[in-house]
């Protein structure tokens, strides 16, 4: 295997990783959608890469899916859902930018260690990639784990599944049903979270988390 | 063929059940009655089996459960015996059940369960496999446990049910990591598959703790008894009888199937255990008997106790075939099966009786009965039968079953190890002691309710009950007579039983030893004939009864009876249930239950009553499952935080969660 194939690969996989670090620290709602388009972008780049470099076709119309719902319809409906919510506001953390940022790149070295021991006998591109995925499911989870907004939550959830799909197309051989199936799930997961969010909206003249949990009749 | 017979008389008695929901309300006769026809048709099953014992178990599969793997049905002479018991005892009362049941408010309740319930235990006794094992278990269970609720208005059967619920979870969970185990990683969980797995010694010991455990939470071993007092007598009276004299014995096959056929017998120190459980349940269970004034409720403790006798001959078995004395492990291999047989027939008995006693006065208490030998002669007889039998007196059946096992203590200096030649003496002793409490146990119950002079209005104008349930108590009686009479007729109809789970352990037939004596392991050692027994009672009672006749003086002098200087004539100045069960009280309660007596003599000028009160705790209820009923409640109400918490901080724990994990991977992968 040449050594371009595997640079390239890992360069992409890299760059999602900085990518959600870069979704970690931004302060502003548009902000953070415009950092999950290239998200999506370079997900798409790198399912065709994999394409290419395991010569699977299937995996083109995959990163095509990726690149049309994810990188097109799904920031354009959120930036709709933004604008008519009027919620370009700064976004409300629970952990400060700063310890967040520190707390991703424990999480990113986590995931190497865990991963480089257990799948030593793999071959070194499937390595690099799981270790990468790992890395963007964690920050993904992060994020959801550190905002407050409903918004940004579904953001995380979205970052979090592209490092799914990361991990899946790194294997050799896995079947294109199980990414199709995962995409679809995580368009429906979308939609239904889009109208949560409206009817949060409708409620209670906010899309902040803890409103819901006031509607519980919990007091924060 | 002759297992799908049985199973099709099964999917009849769930068929009863379905017509039960729709048609059955208002007639149970008719619900009852096919569950007779049913039984009687696995009844001859069972004994066509054990009469003409074919060499190779048929097994049938189903395409039913699991898809792929089915569910296995065997008849072999050990599902045949028990087969025999469970439908012979639910046949006849069910009989009974026709009767009780114009009395039973709550027949809509009842009738649906009450077939299924049979069903459940049959199709434990037949299944193949562990998955329909298990699947038949829990039907036995549930349903069970649907009849302990059928009068739930009552706080104390909602406590009933709820701590039997617990319980039968328990056994279930026990049961299934027992069949894992027998089944191994990969191996196949047939009943055929377990037999051919060979388990490690560590392996194997578990099988056996968790298998006593298992079936013992069923049958009632200390200390995992705690829910037998209060669930059987809590549901209608002949679904009493059945659970107490039925149930506990499936779960008594439970234990042997799993011990005996599918693990096998590895050492001969497994008999230890299971002698030292039964030794302190029957001691513990006949003790607790003795100081209860409700019927059932002692009844049920009575149960406890010949579970305890049970699984003592039980472990006896054991032990001598793992010292490898197969003739005297079958000697006592048939001394158990026999009780498993004797105590279905005199328990039913009894708490068809007690039934009686229910529907005559309205009450279960002891303090409120007296004097009904007159009021209710029939009953009053056959339950004279019944404790008889059950003390272990001659020539009835109780006596057999436990002579025989007598006999097999006898044979304990045979034992190799210094251990068991010192244990089986000391439990024959308990045994013994055991023996003389029950039979001072069922002194006070019969001469509490049927001697003397009634305790109340209910009890005076008690009527007899109607002729189904005496033709039932009839039928339980003769059978107590006949078995006792010739057990060894008895013995034969378990001896293919025997056969197949002791190679060469079969006692000789006795059908060919002459005059039908009952000779279990030689005639120069030791021999009972019930016949010769039951001619000198019935001669020397008839002769007495000519003599006081014709020598004794026919003149009558009537006067005032001796008052003992005590010239108050009213009911309440008897020996009551509690002060003939002092004595015995005040021996063992202290120390067992702490018993403590309140006696309250107000001084000279004081106005108030004196009083006298007995507080009884149960120790095992203290010292085992109050604390951990405790700790639950106490997790439960920390955990209870944990509902209530904010969506994000329920999204890290996961977070966290997942983390933690990761580390420890990592740290794990790294060593």
């Amino acid at each position: 295997m040449p050594s371009l194939f595997f640079d390239f690969a890992h360069l992409l996989a890299g760059s999602l990783v900085l990518l959600s670090f870069m979704l970690l620290y931004q302060s502003r709602m548009i902000g953070v959608i415009n950092i999950f388009t290239a998200h999506a972008v370079v997900l798409a780049t790198s399912i065709a890469w994999q394409a290419y470099i395991q010569n699977a076709p299937h995996l083109y119309f995959t990163a095509a899916m990726a690149l049309v719902f994810k990188a097109i319809v799904i920031p354009i409906a959120l930036v709709r859902i933004v604008e008519r919510l009027h919620i370009h506001r700064t976004i409300d953390t629970a952990v400060g930018i700063g310890a967040t940022m520190l707390l991703g790149m424990l999480l990113v070295a986590l995931s190497i260690v865990v991963m480089l021991p257990v799948t030593a006998a793999s071959d070194p591109l499937a390595r690099e990639d799981m270790a990468f995925a790992l890395s963007v499911v964690l920050l993904g989870l992060l994020m959801m784990v550190s905002r407050r907004n409903a918004v940004s939550q579904v953001i995380g959830f979205m970052s979090l599944e592209n490092g799914l799909i990361l991990a899946a197309t790194g294997a050799k051989g896995m079947p294109l049903v199980v990414e199709i199936s995962v995409a679809f799930s995580v368009l429906i997961a979308f939609i239904v979270i889009g109208i949560v969010i409206f009817r949060i909206r409708e409620r209670f003249d906010s899309v902040d988390v803890p409103d819901l949990d006031r509607a519980r009749g919990d007091q924060p | 063929m002759i297992v799908l017979v049985a199973l099709a008389s099964v999917a009849g008695l769930f068929v009863t059940a379905l017509l039960a929901v729709l048609v059955g309300r208002d007639r149970p006769a008719i619900t009852y009655l096919a569950c007779i026809s049913f039984c009687l048709v696995l009844l001859a099953i069972a004994g066509a089996t054990l009469i003409a014992p074919t060499s190779a178990a048929e097994t049938l599969t189903l395409p039913l459960g699991i898809p792929w793997i089915g569910m296995h049905f065997a008849i072999d002479s050990l599902s045949a015996i028990f087969l025999l018991v469970v439908n012979l005892t639910a046949a006849i009362t069910s009989v009974f059940a026709i009767g009780y049941s114009r009395h039973e408010h709550a027949n809509a309740r009842v009738l649906p369960f009450y077939p299924v319930f049979l069903a459940g235990m049959n199709l434990v006794v037949l299944a193949a496999d562990a998955f329909g094992f298990l699947l038949a278990w829990e039907f036995m269970s549930l349903t069970s446990w649907a009849l302990v609720l059928a009068q739930h208005r009552e706080a104390e059967n909602m406590r009933a049910a709820y701590i039997y619920f617990v319980m039968a979870s328990l056994g279930t969970l026990t049961l299934l990591l027992t069949f894992g185990l027998l089944a191994g990683v990969d191996g196949s969980y047939t009943f055929e598959g377990m037999r051919a797995h060979h388990l490690s010694a560590m392996s194997a010991g578990l099988v056996l703790v968790l298998a006593l455990a298992g079936t013992g939470s069923k049958a009632g071993l200390v200390p995992l008894h705690v829910w037998l007092p209060l669930a059987h007598p809590a549901a209608p009276s002949h679904v009493s009888a059945l659970m107490s004299g039925v149930m506990t014995k499936v779960a008594v096959y439970g234990f042997i199937r799993i011990v005996f056929d599918l693990l096998g017998i590895h050492a001969w120190w497994w008999g230890i255990p299971v002698m030292v459980v039964g030794g302190a349940t029957a001691f513990l269970g006949i003790l607790s008997a003795v100081f209860q004034t409700d019927t059932k409720r002692l009844l049920a403790y009575s149960t406890v106790e010949n579970i305890g006798i049970i699984f003592i001959s039980l472990g006896l078995a054991m032990s001598f075939a793992g010292e490898d004395h197969p003739l005297y492990a079958g000697v006592a291999l048939t001394a158990a099966l026999l009780h498993v047989f004797n105590h279905a027939m005199f328990k039913s008995l009894l708490f068809c009786g007690a039934g009686s006693l229910l529907v005559a006065t309205g009450t279960r208490s002891m303090e409120k009965l007296g004097g009904l030998i007159h009021r209710m002669p029939v009953t009053a007889f056959t339950a004279l039968i019944g404790s008889a039998a059950i003390s272990a007196l001659p020539p009835l059946n109780g006596f057999a079953s436990e002579w025989l096992l007598f006999q097999t203590i006898l044979l304990s200096p045979s034992f190799s190890a210094w251990s068991l030649k010192l244990l089986a003496p000391s439990i024959g002793a308990l045994l013994a002691l055991t023996a003389a409490i029950a039979a001072a146990c069922f002194v006070r119950y019969f001469g509490t309710i049927f001697l003397g002079r009634p305790r109340s209005a209910e009890a005076e104008q008690a009527h007899e009950v109607d002729r189904y349930s005496l033709v039932a108590m009839g039928m339980f009686a003769a059978l107590c007579v006949i078995s006792g009479v010739v057990p060894g007729l008895a013995a034969d109809f378990v001896r293919p039983v025997v056969d197949l789970l002791l190679p060469n352990g079969a006692m000789a037939p006795q059908a060919a030893v002459p005059w039908l004596s009952f000779v279990p392991v030689a005639p120069d050692r030791s021999s009972y004939n019930g016949i010769l027994l039951l001619i000198f009672v019935l001669s020397s009672a008839s002769l007495m009864a000519v003599l006081v006749r014709k020598v004794a003086s026919h003149r009558l002098r009537r006067s005032a009876a001796w008052d003992c200087g005590f010239p108050d004539p009213r009911p309440e100045t008897q020996y009551t249930a509690s002060s003939f069960a002092q004595p015995l009280r005040r021996v063992f309660g202290p120390l067992l239950f702490g018993a403590k007596e309140h006696v309250v003599i107000p001084s000279p000028g004081d106005l108030n009553p004196a009083t006298f009160a007995v507080t009884i705790h149960d120790r095992i209820w203290d010292v085992i499952y109050q604390p951990i009923s405790g700790l639950v409640n106490n997790i439960a109400d920390k955990l209870n935080r944990f509902q209530f918490l904010t969506v994000r901080r329920y999204l890290s724990l996961v977070f966290g969660t997942l983390v933690l994990l990761l580390l420890i991977l990592a740290i794990v992968s790294r060593s």
